[in-house]
Parts: structure tokens; C-alpha cells; sequence
């Protein structure tokens, strides 16, 4: 499904990523972790496609495409979903129309007819009420005055939407309520399928609890230095990052 | 100063005194007199140059370096009219051709009783003298040479007077096209729209153009708002490229009176708009909207003013532009607090998008205020697309030119919605995102 092999990227001259290898196949769920600042947002970001990021080396493979060279709103086309650690408040454009937009935008790059205004409000609100999303959000301008969890389970409603064959979660537990953490995860493991995949960052095992992954990797200064599965989750929430910060100090 | 400008200005002059020595008795009327005075002032002042500060920016040589024909007659029919439409609705429509009233083309649907429309020249003859206590009553002391120069050759427009107590249900459209098909066209029309106490209308004046020669309209409109009525006021600016437009609004409101306006430019090679509200009553509330889409080499000019000079009153302000290429777009704004006008809320805010390194926005809020206990406040941005909320959108699969249409419209949208005679609104709602989505 997705294939990053040797990937670099930097931001004004500052190299951030230096060398991601990661593997996803089809129905897999893969958590990554690792201290502020080490590149997990960056790494979700050049997946999706950012232009502020100069990709320096590498490729990324999405079922069987190379996307580097992609623009994101192809790359979204393909099947490729980022929720946003900081999802962007739009003044004057409200959630439905804008959502109405993207699926007629991906179905027109598919080749598919548009849906009309009908089957588009029943599709959307069976998605609203599978994350508990209320209504009066939808006509409310894109995330503007949204709570901090109302913006997170906004990304999970758009998610549900669009049906992506690969969600990158930055940090969609951060913020929530423990009712809303369950709702959030209960979204993505309604989409949770064979040939569906998901990267999900977090800095809690709390929400492994819920969304089961996997594979648990930790980014550290740009490289993934540690991969094992959900037992890892366990360990980094008893030791902190210590010990995996020496180990990489060690190997030098 | 160029000889093509002093030529312009000759002509205009020329023409006023042989108009002037075929008139009969009517040379004297008062209504004349005023008309003599203005081009006199027209002789002295000249056209702007960008030494004037009121001209600073904008820059009328290009405008007056050619002639124009005053008195051009038109051929236009019913058929020409079919692309210019704004789609109707129940209205009094009037047509306005290269500055005449054209009976044919107008519509009136409103009862006579509720609202008297004539043409200029048409009220004037039925009363002299009511329309000469409106005429020129508020742009008198404009010091302004088009102004002036509007004044001197005051002969056609609209004269509309709304008696006490009537609220007029359907609009008033002005429709001032101008036929530049077959040579350079000019015209000066001169509205009135005198509203009674507690009455209330809603009138627009809109602007096209036929053809591609130059059109040069200088238009003036004297609005007097009595107490306790309610006036919304709409331009509208759809010309062409090779169009240049100057218009003066002046409005004087007494106590408890409203007043709505949205001025938008959506194109035209020229335009400066000059609105300008006098608040001489208590509990006024003047609501200024503007909106300008200048491309090319385009040139849009918003000059306002809210002069208020009475207690307890308020004026809010919002224009917005999106401006591309090498175009430039000019925002003065002015506010007056007399000492007089205590507890007077003012606000002021005019927020620019600029696409393009080539375009420029000159943005000039100038508040004097006078009285001590006043809330005002200003305040204008000029920025660029938020290349976050863009690559949102992106990230979701909308592509790069829908998402930023959908952005440049959502910008709009709060002085749009401001537009309430349904049929224009929805006609500025297509044809802006028509026009956000074409490049
Ligand atoms: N636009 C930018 N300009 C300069 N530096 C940047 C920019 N964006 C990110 N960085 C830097 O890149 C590094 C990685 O940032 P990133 O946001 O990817 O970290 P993260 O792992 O997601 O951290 P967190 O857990 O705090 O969300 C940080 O040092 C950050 O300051
Ligand atoms: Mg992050």
C-alpha cells in the first residue's frame, strides 16, 4: 500500500526527515511515536503532499504510483487522508459546502458523475451521526470558533466522508475528552478494512487501547530508531525516551 | 499639464457658452444660475492632477487626453439589451442611454402615489422648483472639478421623491449604459432621490457598457434622507475595458434615519467612486459596503467619507478587493467627528487581497474627531491567499484554483450578503464567481 524508502525532507534549509523507511501493507495499522520535534508532523505532511517541505531524497510508493511528484489534491484523489495535528479555521466557507466540493472534486478526478445535493446530505449524515458530529456544526463555517475537539472530530467526520484507502491521524487523541477519544476511535475502526490502512501519531498509548496497532514505530531526530508492536506502546509510556535515546547516542 | 487635457477642458467650457446663447428666458432661472456657477468653478479648478491629495494616487490624464461626444444619439434596441440583463425581478427599471432617459426601454410598476420617479429633465419641467431646492443643495461646497463640471451640464438623470410614510416595496434600478460601439462616448447624469420622513426605498444604480471605444461617465447623486427613513443605496460597476467612470454619492441623513450602501466595481478601466455621508441628525446609522475586483492594468478608487455632526449616531464601514495583476486599488477613508457629535460610533475597515507582486493597494484611513466621548476605530490589511487554509482545502482533494476561488468568494461573502435586492445579489453572485474561477 505505501512504500517510503530513504525519504529526506527539509524546511528552510533545515533538514528534518533524514532517511524514513516504512512499510504499510493493506489493512495494516501503524502507530508512531516519539518526542516533540522529532518529525512526526513533517513526515505527515510531506505524505500529504505540503509544498513548504523540499522533499531532498528518497520515494514514496502509494499503490504502486509515486506521489512525490503529486499535487496534494491528487494525492487526496488517490485515497490519501491527513487529519491535521492543527486543523486551519476557513471564515466563510461552511463544512458542508466545503465537503460537498472535495467529493465532487475527487469523483470528477475519477471520472465519476457528481453526486447530487440528495444523496449527498443522506451520505453525510449517516457519517455525522457514526462520530456523534452535531449538525449545526456542519453549516457553521469551517472549523471557525470550533472547540479543540470539535475541530479533531471534525477531521474524523471528513475522514469517514472521503473514505480514504490511507489516514495519516497526527495527533487526533490530543485534546479530546475521554467520550470523544472512544467516538474518534470508534470512526476509524468503523473504516478499519482489508485494504484499508492507517498511520496513526500519537503520544499516548491510551488511544492504542482503543484503535490497536499493528506496528508501533518511535521517530526520533528524523529517523524511525525503533519499531516493534504494541508492546512497545507499553514500554515507552512506563520509561519515558530515555533509554531509546541512548541507545541511538550509543550506535552514534 | 498636457495640451490634450487643456483641450478636453476647452471644449467643455466652449460648448457650456454655446448651449448657454441659444437658451432663452430660462438662462436666468435659478436652476441656471447654479449651473453657470459650477462651470466657472469647473474653469478655475481644472482637472485633477496628482499634485491634488484627493488625487494623489489616481492619475486622470489618460482620461482626458481624448474627446468624447456628450450628445452621442444611440441605435439600441430592446436586442442589445439582452446580454447587459440583471435578472429581473419586479422592479422599476429605467434606462439611462449614454445619459438619456430612454422612456421605451423603462419600466414603472410602483403606484405614483408611493413614489414619484421622472426623468431629470422631465420633473423639471412639471416643477421647477421642487427640484431646484434639491438640485446641487449638497454637492455645492464639493470643491471638485467633476463634481462641477456634472453640475454645469446637469440635464438628465433621475429625479425620484418619495412622499412621508411611504415604504416603496419594489426597487428603483437605474440602469446607465453607455453605446460605445461606434465612437468615444460621454456622459454626465444627475440624480436626486429626496426620501420623505419615515418612508423607505431601496434604489441601485448600475453601470454598463456596449461596445469598446472609451466611455467616459462623470455622475453625480444628491440623496437627502429625512427622519426616521430608510434608504438602501446600491452601485454597481460593470463596464468595459476601456470605461472610465467617476461618480459622486452624497447623502445627507436627519435624526433616526438609516442608510445601507454597497458600492461593488466588478470592471472597468478607470473607476473612482467618491460616497459621501453627511450624519446631521441624532440616532443615524450609515452602513457603507464596498467590494472591487480590479485585473489587468485596471485602476479601482473608493474615496468615502462619514461626516458626523450631530450626537448618539453611528456609521460602520467594510470595503474589500481582491486585486490582480498589475492593477491598483486606492482606499481613502474619512472620518469627521464634530464637536457636537458626542457618543458617535465609528468603525472603519477595509482588507485587501493581492494576488500578484505587480498589483498595488493604497490604503489611507483619516479619522478627525472633535468630540471626547466617541468610540472609532479603524483598521485595512493587504495580504496575500492563506497559503494554510489553501493547502487544507488541497489536502481534501480540492484543486488548487477551486480552492482558491472558494476562499476569494468566501472573502466576499460578508459584504455580498449585504446586497438585499435579491435580483442583484444573486446577478453579483454569479458573475464574481464566474470571475474568481476564470483565472
Ligand atoms: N516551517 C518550519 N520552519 C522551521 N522549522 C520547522 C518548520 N516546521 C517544522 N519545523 C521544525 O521541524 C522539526 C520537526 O517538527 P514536527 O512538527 O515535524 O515535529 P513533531 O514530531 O510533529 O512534534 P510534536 O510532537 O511536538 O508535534 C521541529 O524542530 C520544528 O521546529
Ligand atoms: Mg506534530
Amino acid at each position: 500500500m505505501l512504500s517510503i524508502n530513504e525519504l529526506r525532507a527539509s524546511i528552510e534549509g533545515k533538514e528534518i526527515l533524514k532517511g524514513i523507511n516504512l512499510e504499510i501493507k493493506p489493512g495494516e495499522v501503524h502507530a508512531i511515536m516519539g518526542p516533540n520535534g522529532s518529525g512526526k508532523s513533517t513526515l505527515a505532511s510531506v505524505l500529504a503532499g505540503r509544498e513548504e517541505y523540499e522533499v531532498t531524497g528518497g520515494t514514496v510508493v502509494f499503490d504502486g504510483k509515486e506521489i512525490l511528484d503529486m499535487a496534494p489534491e491528487e494525492r487526496a484523489a488517490e485515497g490519501i487522508f491527513l487529519a491535521f495535528q492543527y486543523p486551519v479555521e476557513i471564515p466563510g466557507v461552511t463544512t458542508i459546502n466545503f465537503l460537498k466540493t472535495a467529493v465532487n472534486e475527487i469523483r470528477k478526478y475519477k471520472g465519476e458523475s457528481p453526486l447530487d445535493a440528495a444523496q449527498f446530505l443522506k451520505m453525510v449524515r449517516e457519517k455525522a451521526k457514526l462520530v456523534s458530529m452535531n449538525d449545526s456544526l456542519l453549516k457553521r463555517a469551517l472549523n471557525e470558533g470550533f472547540s479543540g475537539g470539535e475541530k479533531k472530530r471534525n477531521e474524523i467526520f471528513q475522514m469517514a466522508v472521503l473514505e480514504p484507502k490511507l489516514a495519516i491521524l497526527d495527533e487526533t487523541d490530543s485534546g479530546l475528552d475521554i467520550d470523544a477519544l472512544r467516538i474518534v476511535a470508534e470512526g476509524v475502526n468503523s473504516l478499519r478494512s482489508p485494504d484499508r490502512s492507517a498511520i496513526v501519531v500519537t503520544h499516548y498509548q491510551r488511544l492504542l487501547d482503543y484503535i490497536v496497532p499493528d506496528y508501533v514505530h518511535v521517530l526520533y531526530k528524523g529517523r524511525i530508531v525503533k519499531s516493534g508492536t504494541k508492546e512497545l506502546a507499553f514500554e515507552l509510556e512506563e520509561k519515558g525516551y530515555d533509554w531509546i535515546k541512548a541507545e541511538v547516542e550509543a550506535v552514534g | 499639464m498636457s495640451n490634450e487635457t487643456i483641450d478636453l477642458k476647452t471644449r467643455l467650457v466652449t460648448d457650456f457658452y454655446a448651449r448657454e446663447s441659444v437658451m432663452n428666458g430660462e438662462a436666468s432661472s435659478a436652476f441656471h444660475q447654479k449651473k453657470r456657477a459650477a462651470l466657472a468653478e469647473f474653469d478655475q479648478l481644472g482637472f485633477p492632477t496628482t499634485r491634488n491629495e484627493e488625487w494623489k494616487y489616481s492619475n486622470v490624464k489618460d482620461l482626458t487626453s481624448v474627446l468624447y461626444n456628450f450628445n452621442a444619439g444611440s441605435s439600441i434596441t430592446t436586442a442589445d439589451l439582452e446580454d447587459l440583463r440583471i435578472p429581473s425581478q419586479e422592479a422599476n427599471i429605467l434606462y439611462f442611454i449614454n445619459g438619456h432617459y430612454n422612456a421605451d426601454l423603462s419600466v414603472l410598476v410602483s403606484a405614483a402615489s408611493q413614489i414619484i420617479i421622472d426623468s431629470l429633465q422631465e420633473a423639471y419641467k412639471k416643477d421647477p422648483v421642487l427640484v431646484n431646492t434639491y438640485f446641487n443643495e449638497l454637492v455645492e461646497d464639493e470643491k471638485d472639478a467633476f463634481t462641477a463640471l456634472n453640475t454645469a451640464f446637469a440635464h438628465d438623470g433621475v429625479f425620484i421623491h418619495i412622499p412621508d410614510n411611504q415604504t416603496v416595496e419594489h426597487p428603483v434600478i437605474l440602469r446607465f449604459i453607455s453605446d460605445a460601439r461606434i465612437q468615444n462616448v460621454g456622459s454626465q447624469p444627475r440624480n436626486i432621490i429626496a426620501v420623505g420622513r419615515n418612508a423607505h426605498v431601496k434604489v441601485a444604480e448600475a453601470y454598463r457598457t456596449l461596445g469598446n471605444e472609451r466611455s467616459f461617465t462623470n455622475t453625480v447623486t444628491e440623496i437627502f434622507v429625512s427622519e426616521d427613513a430608510g434608504v438602501e443605496y446600491y452601485k454597481v460597476q460593470n463596464e468595459s475595458e476601456n470605461a472610465y467612470h467617476i461618480g459622486t454619492t452624497k447623502v445627507k441623513m436627519l435624526d433616526r434615519s438609516q442608510f445601507y450602501s454597497g458600492t461593488v466595481t466588478l470592471n472597468g478601466r478607470f473607476t473612482r467612486n467618491n460616497l459621501n455621508i453627511i450624519l446631521d441628525g441624532e440616532r443615524c446609522e450609515a452602513h457603507m459596503y464596498g467590494l472591487y475586483f480590479p485585473d489587468g492594468t485596471q485602476h479601482v478608487d473608493n474615496h468615502t467619507v462619514a461626516d458626523h455632526r450631530k450626537p448618539n449616531s453611528e456609521s460602520n464601514e467594510l470595503y474589500k478587493g481582491i486585486l490582480r495583476d498589475r492593477s491598483k486599488g486606492v482606499f481613502n477613508g474619512k472620518i469627521f467627528v464634530r464637536p457636537d457629535a458626542q457618543k458617535t460610533n465609528a468603525f472603519q475597515s477595509c482588507k485587501n487581497i493581492v494576488l500578484s507582486t505587480d498589483a498595488t493597494m493604497n490604503t489611507k484611513p483619516q479619522l478627525e474627531i472633535f468630540a471626547d466621548d466617541v468610540k472609532c476605530s479603524h483598521g485595512t490589511t493587504t495580504g496575500q491567499i492563506d497559503e494554510e487554509a489553501l493547502f487544507y482545502m488541497r489536502s481534501r482533494g480540492i484543486s488548487q484554483s477551486e480552492a482558491m476561488a472558494l476562499l476569494m468568494f468566501a472573502f466576499c461573502a460578508d459584504v455580498i450578503s449585504q446586497i438585499r435586492i435579491d435580483s442583484i445579489r444573486e446577478y453579483l453572485e454569479g458573475v464574481i464567481a464566474e470571475k474568481l474561477a476564470s483565472k
